[in-house]
């Protein structure tokens, strides 16, 4: 009798174990449940509240596409667009340039190198709001250090009201952000440049490219998928940048900070409007997948065009 | 490593000194200055008096003369600031071993069980990791309201695995397609089951793994802010970040000190544990990149 019931356990435990399907789904089941539940739901959720006039504690109805109509007339949404482009695309390029140079200075032989790269990481690795409230003591209108040091060494005379003029107030956000983010494109870039093989410069320079040749015929190819994958992360996360707007200037002043992410969390969040703000997060789909596409495939076209894969 | 450390060091007896120091030092020297600087100002900020804060005239602001603890004493009895501490540490230990745990099955199930369409699932796992915060926290703010979660550590601990989990089931999948299948064929004819194959011979072989997709998803659920400003209202169960940026500053007076003491704080545990696991932090970044 036991035996029997052994045999049928162990058939069962053995069907179970044969069974990929199965055993495949109940392995996806608590990452696949809290997925679905918590981010496809809350994609299709957040779709369907863009065409309603849902309020919080109101469940609204549907109106269509009044939402995105009013968005079209709505100058502060389309300025919002325009700050969400330029900051993405200027910080983009400075964190590549910048990011770039660092990882070659950080490719050679130096003394402490692993330290310097274990330290260089730190304003990646601290929370990105703890960070900025330290860049909003530094833009101080009245204690700033940089117009301090800059009135002693006698360059200006008075106090750079950094935050408060909508220009410099663009242009702080975009140092902070790309002061944020070089990190992660130097260690990045600096993991693809390990995988090159000297031997490559050397040949190069035995034929007489010089340094910069070197750089621009040797590493840069070799180095192009890399950068296409570093860049479009980037890209994604500074165009989907919150917490360094809300921290440092709340959209201000006149609205010429405001990210369309910022903006959305303003008229959704303590405006009350979740249809409004739903419809501009659903707004940003658009761009964001347009800006990702350029960036991946902009960068990545030169792949093929070296006769690789793509 | 020896070897590679040779390769590296390649053509660089070529340059002469003089031209490194332009070339190399000095430009590093202006990186690590810019990058370390706000910390410095951080910290020096932190145990200055209000006396000499603001006073550029009769104390250098680069330096401190009288060191003062107020700020940190201010910030830990006389502020909700323990409270935070202890809410994020929560938040992020919980969040992560969900995360963990979900994403060792997930990764298992779609790299080595090959089930049918995981490949396609392997796909969307990627996507969900591309899908931003900025874009899920309306609908998700909607669903934490109906569910009755609003103002709950909960409502944190379930929306914090959206983003683990599609981050660390990524970064495993590519730990344990670096494991030999051989392994896995002689426990099979030896008679072990899936899950004791799973715990016995693959968990073992991927803990570098499991440490990088734990520590970053622990930074990541430490640093998170949006869904904790936006789920959250009540002082005592807000995060660090979200308790010194909205309750730290309100007010017309700015309390530079108890600010820059509150960010500080709030950074040291992930700068801490960052120190202890460089490496596993630089395998997580650049592994999540290079797939």
């Amino acid at each position: 009798m036991s035996q029997v019931l052994t045999d049928t356990r162990m058939s069962w435990v053995g069907r179970l174990n044969d069974s990929r399907n199965l055993l495949g789904f109940l392995f996806m089941l608590p990452a696949g449940l809290l997925l679905l539940v918590f981010l496809t739901y809350p994609l299709g959720l957040g779709i369907w509240l863009g065409f309603t006039n849902t309020t919080i504690g109101h469940l609204g109805d549907f109106i269509g596409l009044e939402n995105y109509r009013s968005l079209m007339h709505d100058t502060v949404f389309w300025l919002s667009v325009f700050n969400t482009f330029l900051y993405t695309i200027v910080a983009s390029i400075f964190k590549f340039m910048l990011g770039l140079w660092l990882a070659v200075l950080l490719n050679q032989r130096l003394p402490f190198k692993a330290f310097l790269r274990a330290i260089m990481l730190l304003p990646f690795i601290v929370p990105t709001a703890l960070s900025a409230i330290a860049f909003w003591w530094i833009y101080d209108s009245q204690f700033s250090i940089i117009s301090w040091v800059l009135i002693k060494m006698g360059w200006i005379t008075k106090y750079i009201d950094f935050l408060g003029d909508p220009n410099m107030a663009r242009a702080s956000v975009i140092v902070a952000n790309v002061w944020r983010g070089v990190p992660f494109v130097a260690i990045s870039l600096l993991a693809g440049l390990q995988t090159i093989p000297q031997s490559l410069y050397e040949a190069a320079a035995l034929d007489g490219a010089s340094s910069w040749q070197r750089f621009r015929h040797v590493t840069l190819p070799l180095l192009t998928p890399i950068i296409a994958v570093v860049m479009t992360f980037s890209v994604l996360f500074t165009f989907t940048d919150f917490q360094l707007i809300y921290v440092l200037t709340r959209g201000g002043p006149l609205n010429a900070t405001h990210l369309m992410a910022t903006l959305a969390f303003q008229r959704g969040i303590p405006g009350g409007q979740l249809g409004e703000g739903a419809a501009l997060a659903v707004a940003m789909v658009p761009f964001l997948l347009a800006a990702i596409m350029f960036s991946y495939f902009g960068l990545q076209r030169r792949k093929w065009q070296q006769g690789g894969r793509d | 490593m020896a070897e590679e450390r040779q390769d590296i060091q390649g053509m660089d007896y070529l340059t002469s000194l003089p031209r490194r120091v332009v070339t190399t030092y000095i430009p590093l020297a202006i990186f690590m200055f810019v990058l370390l600087f706000p910390f410095y100002w951080m910290a020096i900020t932190s145990i200055k008096s209000n006396a000499e804060l603001y006073d550029y005239e009769h104390f250098s602001p680069f330096w401190v003369a009288q060191p003062t603890l107020a700020n940190i004493e201010k910030l830990l009895f006389h502020t909700p600031y323990p409270d935070w501490l202890w809410n994020t540490v929560l938040v992020s230990v919980v969040s992560t071993f969900i995360s963990l745990f979900a994403s060792v099955f997930a990764a298992y199930a779609i790299e080595r069980l090959r089930y049918t369409g995981s490949r396609y699932v392997g796909m969307s796992i990627f996507l969900a990791y591309l899908v931003p915060p900025s874009i899920l926290f309306i609908p998700l703010a909607a669903m934490v309201y109906r569910l009755g979660l609003f103002d709950t550590r909960l409502a944190l601990i379930l929306t914090y695995p959206t983003f683990l989990i599609p981050f660390c089931t990524w970064l495993l999948m590519g730990y344990f397609k670096s494991i030999p299948l051989e392994l896995e064929e002689c426990a099979l004819i030896d008679g072990a089951s899936r899950l004791q194959i799973l715990v016995k011979i693959i968990l073992p072989l991927a803990v570098p793994g499991l440490i990088s997709a734990g520590i970053f998803a622990f930074t990541l659920s430490w640093n998170e802010f949006i869904y904790a400003l936006t789920f959250i209202s009540s002082s005592e169960v807000k995060t660090v970040p979200v308790g010194v940026v909205t309750e730290l500053v309100e007010g017309d007076v700015y309390h530079w000190g108890s600010l820059m003491t509150g960010a500080l704080l709030g950074s040291l545990p992930v700068a801490i544990l960052y120190s202890f696991f460089v490496e596993h932090y630089v395998a997580g970044m650049t592994g999540a990149v290079k797939e």
